[in-house]
């Protein structure tokens, strides 16, 4: 299996321009961002925090002042508020299941989205095991809840909702201000939940100004190293711990803090926040040059997600009709543009992305997803590459397809 | 989403980047299909058999993966000039497999999906001329053809499962 790797990538070389547009699933890591950690392995502050000797002392003062940084970053009242976790998927399986064990005694019902990412859809559903329940909330044609069902939903066995701010697949922007107020004005115990990490660095974020109790964001999102997320949890709420081990300087994540890691992480968020108007502005320009360069030169194309300021600046994502998405990232790999699809070809008859179907699509539109997330790190001549490279890529693929399954 | 690293080999990779026999035959003998693309998957083989029952010629396109299109691509190449009963019997998913240098086991189904239709093909030809089938050529359906009837039933399920639009 190696060998044929070490063949496949052979294939790339010679290759002379490379846009990376996969953000959604890892992210290049800009070197402002690693020379900011390089020195906490082992030229200064490599010690455990907790412990009473200058390496761990050191270690507690740069780790206290990213706790602060964060939580200044994220709108959160104080550092206390925050917890770092190895990422994402970590953050939100401890609001989930710290939130319902923390709460069993009040009632078993969790309220979801249809389209929440993976790590929350399948730790919601897990809670089964514990005699919990989980009901999802649909979604239009954009991905937008519908706030009607969501009210319909909430009752007095309800303890949790959980709504991403911004859905990853197809950049949504939800209404969770509103949300969260419709939830607790019907049962003011529930606890609610966003999943923050495709806002943060995207959209403006306030977690009290949103009014949510727990919140998560994530490195890696935002052009950070991978391993690093964070949870916010409102002062004055209990949860429980998930993992136990020894406690250090966050009472609900057990285990030696990574103090290079969080640092990159709090380099990154510096660096997305410096000039954010800006950084966003251009996220929004490169994705919408993009997406209409793409439109410009090919037909029969959806559109997955809603149009204008209502969709995350940096989100693309396009089915390609009459191309299936895993051939499509193949031969665009081969041209040196990186790419993911919500197609379901890696199994037999597995199920294509939840997202699109709960959008309506048709399973076909999902197979020929292509999901593209501009950063502020792409250049005007990355995405000119892009569209001289993409349109001929999808019409060697529709010229193997050919008439097959149009109907 | 599809993220599994396929470690496709070589001949994969070549046959995908350049697909022999790849395209619409105008003056096939037989079409057959199968698969379907709401299951990310679909062949058509066209071939042009003589009255030896000879397989002159063959093509396919493909709605598919790499490994689709390389598996189809493959099999066109190794029936060609084959009487209809070789193919028959001596076609099977596994030597498509072996031939194409093998592929990652959540790929085999691709195999399986391009001799079903293969199969298919050379049942139909019977079928179109209305001649009784050859003793050789089984009633039962072989095992990629059923293979092939249960995605396309799958398919149709899964079409059924996806909610209309008043219900969103």
């Amino acid at each position: 299996m190696v060998e044929n790797v070490k063949e496949l990538l052979k294939l790339h070389e010679g290759i002379t321009h490379e846009v990376y547009l996969d953000n959604e699933n890892s992210t290049i890591v800009p070197q402002e961002v690693v020379d900011a950690m390089l020195p906490y392995y082992n030229k200064k502050a490599y010690g455990n925090p907790s412990l009473t000797h200058k390496p761990g002392w050191e270690a507690f003062e740069v780790i206290m002042g990213c706790f602060s940084k964060i939580s200044h970053f994220i709108g959160a009242k104080n550092l206390e508020e925050i917890t770092f976790t190895p990422s994402e998927t970590e953050a939100n399986n401890l609001a989930i299941m710290g939130s319902c064990f923390a709460q069993k005694a009040k009632g078993k019902k969790i309220v979801i989205s249809e389209i929440e990412p993976i790590n929350v859809l399948q730790t919601a559903e897990m809670m089964g095991k514990f005699g919990f329940s989980t009901q999802k909330i649909p979604v239009n044609a954009e991905g937008f809840i519908n706030l009607e069902k969501l009210k319909e939903a909430i009752d007095k066995e309800t303890i949790l909702v959980s709504i991403a701010t911004v859905n990853n697949e197809i950049g949504t922007i939800q209404p969770i201000k509103e949300a969260v107020d419709i939830v607790k004005a019907k049962n003011p115990q529930v606890l609610f939940h966003t999943d923050a990490s495709d806002a943060y660095g995207r959209i403006p974020l306030n977690v009290r100004n949103l009014g949510v109790d727990l919140a998560t964001v994530s490195s890696y999102k935002i052009q950070g190293p991978r391993g690093m997320g964070a949870m916010y949890l409102r002062e004055g709420i209990n949860l429980e711990r998930i993992l136990e081990g020894q406690i250090g300087t966050q009472k609900l994540w057990p285990g030696v803090e990574n103090t290079p890691l969080i640092v990159g992480f709090t380099r990154a968020s510096e660096l997305a926040f410096s000039d954010f108007e800006g950084n966003i502005a251009k996220m929004r320009r490169l994705r919408d040059k993009l997406v209409d360069g793409i439109f410009a030169e090919l037909s029969d194309l959806r559109f997955n997600g809603p149009k204008g300021d209502k969709r995350s600046p940096d989100n693309a994502n396009i089915s390609i009709l009459r191309a299936e998405g895993e051939a499509l990232t193949i031969e665009l790999s081969l041209k040196g543009v990186y790419v993911s699809s919500g197609s379901a070809c890696s199994r037999r008859l597995l199920q294509p992305s939840h997202v699109l179907v709960a959008i309506g699509r048709v399973f076909e539109e999902a197979h020929g997803s292509l999901l593209m997330k501009t950063t502020r790190s792409h250049t005007e001549e990355d995405i000119a590459y892009v569209l001289e490279v993409l349109p001929t890529a999808v019409n060697r693929i529709r010229g193997i397809v050919g008439s097959t399954g149009v109907h | 989403m599809s993220r599994i690293p396929l470690p496709y080999n070589p001949k994969v990779m070549d046959l995908f980047r350049n697909p022999k026999n790849l395209g619409k035959m105008d003056d096939a003998t037989v079409v057959a299909v199968a698969g379907n693309p709401a299951c990310g998957d679909m062949i058509t083989f066209y071939l042009k058999i003589n009255d030896q029952e000879v397989i002159e010629k063959a093509s396919f396109e493909s709605y598919g993966c790499a490994a689709n299109i390389a598996t189809s691509s493959i099999v066109t190449e190794m029936i060609k000039g084959m009487t209809l009963e070789a193919a028959w019997k001596d076609i099977t998913w596994k030597k498509v497999t072996e031939e194409i240098g093998g592929l990652p086991s959540v790929k085999f189904h691709c195999g399986v999906l391009a001799v079903g239709a293969l199969k298919r093909a050379i049942r139909q030809y019977y079928a179109q001329r209305g001649v009784e089938a050859p003793a050789w050529l089984s009633k039962e359906h072989t095992f990629e053809e059923k293979q092939a009837l249960e995605e396309e039933e799958l398919a149709r399920t899964l079409s059924k499962r996806m909610k209309p639009e008043a219900e969103r």
